[in-house]
């Protein structure tokens, strides 16, 4: 019974800090992202999405990069987000729709500083997103370019070396420089653990792809050159 | 009184009963968020990712090619993915995104866009 209060106490503290960690950002930037995990976790509320869901921000991306990023936003998913609201027919193929992207807001650097400070501390649950799952060993890297591009059909949506691939799903140019391994791992194993109803699939992986992936990932940082 | 009666009653059915077309709203909608990055907002294998593919996604309004396949394969295609009815990788499982009634509703919803059936 205590361990049951400690338990809800202790969960208790940990949404408080995090819901207090939220305030101090921009009020604008909730009316685009979740700050704090959503209740709703229906399709209706990835219809209305405006931007993706930051409540696990500081398990997810790399401080550095949040700091440069919110300075010079250059988007991540080059069709748009969601991908099916900014798209239109072209003449081959469907085309990303620039009258429907909307720019993220540029910030001052200082403003950019303390937005980062403050989505680092939204971090996922231990369990979402467990310390060490990526488990460091980067000899995979060429079997997870392998799987990437050829086996597991990652790149169908995803811009990975040479930003060829997909454009439904953020591009992983710059994986390693943006986002965490661990995160990167946990993932791809799971998205829907992250979000309900995601548009990645999840694929089954074995744990072996899941670390020869993520291998490969951490090593990609050239950016959208 | 009555005319009141029966347009309140009408409404009232219209309110409670599901309509036909709104389980069709609903696959339409999941297509909409799922299939068309590959299958395209035409639903003829045109999707955004299309350039990327090495192998072109299968045209959904094509009679022939859909009339050929039966709905269990569609089934199966659409919850295990490409290699579970011999087709390419690229075509994902999403059995774990999707609930079988949804996936059920999917292929419904197939049928109406090639205007065949099997």
């Amino acid at each position: 019974m205590k361990g049951l209060l400690l338990a809800v106490a202790g969960l208790t503290a940990a949404l408080l800090s995090s819901a207090s960690a939220a305030d101090k950002l921009d009020p604008s930037c909730s009316g685009c992202h979740a700050l704090v995990k959503p209740t709703d976790t229906s399709l209706d509320r990835l219809l209305t999405r405006k931007g993706p869901d930051l409540w696990f921000a500081g398990s997810k991306f790399k401080k550095e990069w949040l700091v440069s990023w919110l300075q010079d936003p250059k988007p991540i998913r080059p069709a748009g987000y969601p991908y099916f609201k900014t798209v239109k027919k072209g003449d081959k193929n469907d085309v990303p729709d620039p009258s429907k992207i909307a720019a993220h807001p540029k910030l001052k650097k200082a403003d950019a500083e303390a937005a980062a400070e403050t989505l680092m501390a939204l971090k996922a649950p231990a369990d979402l997103v467990p310390a060490g799952i990526f488990k460091g060993e980067m000899k995979g890297a060429r079997m997870g370019s392998l799987a990437f591009v050829k086996f597991r059909g990652c790149v169908a949506c995803h811009q990975g070396e040479k930003g060829e691939g997909g454009l439904s799903g953020p591009r992983l140019t710059d994986a390693g420089a943006r986002l965490q391994a661990d995160f990167i791992a946990a993932y791809t194993a799971d998205p829907q653990r992250f979000d309900p109803h995601i548009w990645m699939p999840t694929s089954n992986l074995k744990d072996q792809d899941i670390q020869r992936l993520t291998a490969f990932l951490v090593q990609l940082s050239q950016g959208d050159k | 009184m009555k005319t009141q009666m029966l347009a309140a009653f009408v409404g009232l059915a219209l309110l409670l009963a599901p309509s036909a077309s709104q389980a069709d709203q609903s696959s339409e909608q999941i297509y909409g968020v799922y299939c068309v990055q590959c299958h395209g907002l035409q639903r003829n294998g045109t999707g955004i990712n299309v350039p990327a593919l090495s192998v072109k996604p299968r045209d959904h309004t094509d009679a022939k090619g859909m009339g050929d396949t039966p709905d269990d394969e569609l089934f199966k295609a659409i919850k295990e993915g490409g290699l579970a009815v011999n087709k390419s990788v690229l075509m994902p499982t999403w059995g774990h995104v999707l609930s079988e009634n949804q996936i059920k509703g999917l292929v419904k919803y197939l049928r109406q866009v090639c205007k065949c059936g099997k």
